[in-house]
């Protein structure tokens, strides 16, 4: 499973060594460029024209082939494999202009067995090395795409290992339930191994309830693209307008003319530190003719189901469930009154858009990821379902030889999770435990 | 000078089978032993079979092997093990007259083929140009053979300990065993060390059997052998009697007494049959130990008290079973006792049992460091078939973790190496569902018939077999209406809807013999055939859901990596990586999977290397 998800076989070229950028686009103070792999040592001896000792930064004056002078960096030398890639690691502090930057990139490039790293690379040879663990590489991952303070929190958590030990001690938990069976199964009649009737719901319960209670938390896919805010209405609601008031820009084009919006567009903006995903939707009415705005119809209905939540810009009887109903256009004395509308707002003179900017961080705060909290990738949360399901058919179950196979299964995924095997795992929690044989 | 293809040396349980289906396959086979009458002797406990030991004999069966019909030969008490669970952890298990067993042994061996029984001991290899190519016999007698199976037991360095007692050596001969040993240690094989322990052996006349439960040999008819027609000895029961607190005072009193417990044995012992001093010790809270009096044989009065392993001073053992109930005035034959032992670091072998740095020479049994004649008989039964494949440019059959139990045995022994004695356990094949000992027939007899394993007499009855087993099928395959089912009393809804026969018996409730009112009388004549297809309807949605895991384990088992794979090569393996890897020689990614420790980044690495230098 691993082999399958993690690793493009293809595009890993394990016995290059890989440089990057580490640092934001230039121009900036400072250009940190990173060297891991084999010839890490070569590339630094070959700018800086030494090695200087491990883990201690020097002054080195960097130079090209013909020895001309390209910068006077930092450099910093990381023997492996104590690295964080596992592997020989340099690190260049140069001068963060594009042309020193560009210049050094072009020495390296021209090494042999050298080359620039694809994007993700260096977590990839930290997982690949066993450096972390599959699920920290997941969350380092990330961590370097985080964009909001929401993001990175969440990130930092996962690459904390937190959710590792926590998968750490459920696997544990199974171990000694599988004993339980296990001992049943191959002890129980040909010794007097004193395992009474399991209890299975009393021990397998608490596991369970705790990881339902994690597939119910947020997943991470919410955090890293954003709680999904849908404008959804009739024809000339002012979706638009206030859509481009939401994502700060002229993104949409708002005209009195029904039916200006025909496809659903979407901007991600943070507020507060808070990742959204705004779509302005074509009005929904039934009786276009416009083949290009029925389609823009159909695509409106689909965001409507795919959204967090929506904004109801229309008649209060037409309103999805749990819209918010939306009274817009206050400025405008002929606009449409709504009979309790969870905001009253003009987008033209800014009234009530404050308040519905506070609201809108409120709820998505809610419904995102707690800040500094692990949440789950589709992976994890997809193989964390299975292990629940697994337990709780184990549960339901009478025949320990069934229930066995269940919490095999359970262990399976706990194992996709974590990258170990169990049956030896399960045999020592099962002989430390019991008195069994003859 | 004698010439044969196959050499076996050793004559228990593995050498048996190793030397038989040699044979089988058309090989010219000479079995070595020091003593032809003990052949087939059973050197520990009179039983054959038990949880996942089961399995094996009836996998062993499955290629017409020895044990299994010998066993019926002998069997003097049938017990099938966990009867009350699923039936694929069910353990055939008997009880066999030694005598019986041994004759029975030595009677079959005869009708194997060009197998020829040489008295004598094997002093030493005869390894021409790196190759092994048969043995030197201690009078100087040459065999020449093209591949050598060493079943020799626990003839390397083997100590016997009884309290202060010290008996070196074994039942070979120190002087004979002495260049063998030579000849392995100068092939730089890695040696450990293991222990294990019998108990006394008790006179079962002077047991007060009145004063104890009885347990019966089970009223059913089936055999241990697929090919055996029916129980042919009269039956006798076992007694179960308990350890108490005085029995547990008198060991205590005399723990530093026993060389487990004084130092003498620094070896592991298994930890699925410890000493009774070790389970005394290690779980004190325990008021008794459940003790199984299984008679040695119908003429003896041989006892084998199960579950008192020992190796207390012989007064001590004598005062102990004295303290438990109806062993009040028990003599002893044989006082218990530990051995201890050198044994080949199984990662040193490869799949087929060949060890690495010796080609020619195959190792079965205990000297792979596991326990038990029935771990013993499958790896004879590998190392004898490949050899013989090897010999003769046969294709051996493709056994993996998916289709036997004998796999799951190689597997985890050549990867993962043992710590303890390694016993079968069902708990080892996560597939268990699919290899359950009475479909043993199934999975593998079509198998070892295209190998060449098989004789004509089970070659025929396969065939008649499965000409049952498709009319059985296809009568299953018929569908019925819940209606009807619910009108003949069965527990079914009935609005489910129609479904096939096969279906319905994965309902709570419905079994074959509730449906029998819908299938031909002549397709339910073959019950152990019905059972087989039965489970294997009940289990088919779990079945079904492996066979993803099972692509993926078939994927990755088709990528090898080969005897010189460069793993100090590979940037990105770590140190640790690289030795777990280099020690066990996995011979495939899936295996290399299955090696304890290795990490999925590692697995990872490895799939690329192996990508590309298959490219």
């Amino acid at each position: 499973m691993v082999m399958r998800d993690h690793v493009d076989a293809g595009s890993m070229q394990i016995m290059d060594t890989i440089f990057a950028l580490s640092s934001g686009a230039p121009p900036a103070a400072i250009a940190v460029i990173r060297i891991s792999g084999a010839n890490a040592s070569l590339a630094l001896g070959t700018l800086a024209g030494r090695l200087p000792e491990p883990r201690r930064a020097s002054v080195a004056r960097l130079r090209d082939a013909n020895g001309g002078t390209l910068d006077n960096a930092l450099v910093l030398w990381f023997p492996g494999p104590d690295t964080v890639t596992g592997e020989d690691i340099a690190e260049l502090h140069c001068h963060g202009g594009r042309a020193v930057v560009a210049a050094v990139e072009a020495v390296l490039a021209g090494l042999p067995n050298v080359r620039r790293a694809t994007p993700g690379e260096f977590t990839r040879r930290s997982f690949v090395n066993g450096r972390i663990d599959l699920a920290e590489a997941e969350g380092l991952g990330d961590l370097l795409s985080a964009e909001t303070e929401l993001q990175r929190r969440s990130a930092l958590a996962m690459a904390g290992g937190a959710f590792s030990r926590l998968v750490e001690r459920w696997r544990e938990e199974l171990l000694t339930l599988s004993a339980r069976v296990e001992a049943q199964l191959d002890f129980a009649d040909e010794d007097d191994v004193a395992v009474s009737a399991l209890d299975f719901s009393a021990l397998g319960n608490g596991l369970c309830a705790e990881i339902r209670d994690w597939l119910a938390r947020p997943r991470v896919e919410a955090l890293r693209e954003g709680y999904r805010v849908v404008l959804a209405g009739p024809p000339n609601a002012g979706k638009s307008t206030l859509f481009n008031a939401l994502v700060e820009s002229e993104a949409a084009i708002a005209t009195p003319i029904a039916g200006t919006t025909r496809d659903v567009l979407t901007r991600p903006v943070a507020i507060e530190g808070v990742p959204f995903v705004f779509a302005d939707t074509a009005g929904l009415r039934d009786d276009s003719t416009d083949t290009v705005e029925t389609i823009g119809v159909e695509r409106a209905r689909d965001a409507v189901q795919r959204a967090d939540l929506v904004l109801w810009l229309g008649a209060e009887d037409k309103a999805p469930d749990n819209a918010w109903k939306i009274e817009a256009q206050v400025d405008r004395p002929d606009h449409a009154a709504v009979h309790n509308p969870r905001h009253r707002i003009s987008a033209v003179t800014g009234e009530g858009l404050a308040s519905l900017r506070a609201d809108l961080v409120e709820a998505a705060r809610a419904a995102l990821p707690k800040p500094g909290e692990a949440a789950l990738s589709a992976r994890q949360h997809r193989l964390l379902a299975e292990a629940e399901q697994a337990l709780t058919v184990a549960g339901e179950l009478k025949d320990p030889l069934l229930v066995a196979e269940n919490l095999r299964l359970a262990r399976v995924a706990f194992d996709s999770l974590l990258g170990r095997t169990t049956t030896e795992d399960m045999l020592d929690t099962l002989f430390n435990g019991f008195c069994i044989g003859k | 000078m004698q010439f044969f293809d196959i050499i076996v040396v050793g004559g228990g349980h593995a050498g048996v089978e190793a030397a038989a289906v040699a044979a089988r396959m058309g090989a010219r086979v000479a079995l070595v032993s020091f003593d032809l009458s003990v052949i087939g002797a059973m050197s520990c406990n009179p039983a054959i079979g038990g949880l996942g030991k089961g399995h094996l004999v009836r996998e062993v069966d499955a290629f017409d092997g020895v044990i299994a019909r010998a066993a019926d030969a002998a069997a003097i008490h049938y017990r099938m093990l966990n009867r009350s669970k699923g039936s694929a952890v069910q353990g055939p298990r008997v009880q066999a007259d030694r005598t019986l067993f041994k004759a029975a042994v030595q009677r079959l061996l005869q009708e194997q083929g060009d197998l020829s029984l040489v008295q004598g001991e094997a002093a030493a290899l005869r390894i021409l140009g790196g190759r092994v190519s048969g043995v030197m016999l201690a009078d100087g007698t040459e065999l020449s053979g093209s591949a050598v199976v060493l079943c020799t037991g626990t003839f390397l360095g083997g100590t016997l300990f009884r309290g202060e007692e010290r008996i070196t050596g074994g039942r070979v001969g120190e002087s004979s065993a002495q260049r063998l040993a030579a000849q392995m240690r100068e092939a730089d094989l890695p040696m450990a060390r293991l222990k294990t322990g019998t108990p006394p052996r008790l006179d079962g006349r002077t047991i007060d059997w009145s004063r104890l439960a009885e347990q019966p040999s089970d009223g059913e008819s089936w055999c241990m052998s697929a090919m055996s027609s029916g129980r042919v000895n009269s039956q006798v029961f076992c007694a179960i009697t308990r350890t108490n607190p005085r029995s547990h005072d008198v060991i205590r009193a005399n723990l530093h007494r026993s060389p487990l417990f004084s130092g003498a044995i620094g070896a592991k012992g298994p930890r699925y049959c410890p000493s009774i001093e070790d389970k005394i010790h290690r779980f004190a809270d325990r008021d008794g130990h459940q003790i199984f009096l299984e008679p040695e044989g119908l003429d003896t009065p041989f006892v084998y008290p199960n579950g008192v392993s020992t190796s207390l001073p012989a007064d001590v053992q004598l005062e102990m079973m004295r303290t438990m109930d109806g062993l009040e005035r028990v003599e002893m034959f044989v006082p218990g006792y530990a051995v201890e032992y050198d044994h080949i670091d199984p990662r040193a072998l490869r799949s087929t049992l060949e060890v690495r740095a010796m080609p020619g020479l195959y190792c079965a049994g205990q000297i792979n460091g596991t326990t038990g004649y029935e771990e013993a008989a499958a790896q004879g039964l590998v190392a004898g078939m490949q050899a013989a494949a090897n010999v003769l440019g046969k294709q051996p059959p493709e056994l993996d973790r998916a289709n036997s139990y004998i796999a799951v045995m190689i597997d985890d022994l050549t990867l993962h190496g043992v710590s303890e004695p390694y016993r079968m356990l069902t708990a080892r094949a996560e597939y268990r569902l699919r290899l359950r000992a009475n479909n043993a027939t199934s999975r593998l007899t079509p198998l070892a018939i295209a190998a060449g394993c098989v004789g004509r007499a089970r070659a025929e009855w396969f065939v008649r077999r499965e000409e049952r087993k498709s009319a059985l099928a296809a009568e299953l395959d018929r569908e019925l209406h819940s209606n009807e089912l619910a009108s003949h009393g069965l527990p079914v809804r009935r609005d489910t809807g129609r479904l096939t026969l096969r279906e319905w018996l994965r309902f709570d409730g419905v079994d074959l013999s509730r449906l029998s009112a819908w299938i031909a009388a002549e397709a339910l004549v073959d019950s152990d055939l019905g059972d087989e297809m039965a489970e294997d309807a009940a289990y088919a949605p779990y079945l079904a859901r492996q066979e993803s895991e099972l692509r993926e384990l078939r994927a990755n088992e088709a990528l090898p990596l080969g005897d010189d794979f460069p793993y100090g090569d590979i940037p990105g393996l770590s140190r640790e990586m690289v030795e777990r890897l280099s020690a066990a020689h996995p011979a495939t990614l899936a295996a290399a999977g299955r090696v304890p420790g290795i990490t999925p980044a590692a697995l990872a690495t490895l799939l690329i290397h192996a990508r590309r230098l298959a490219a």
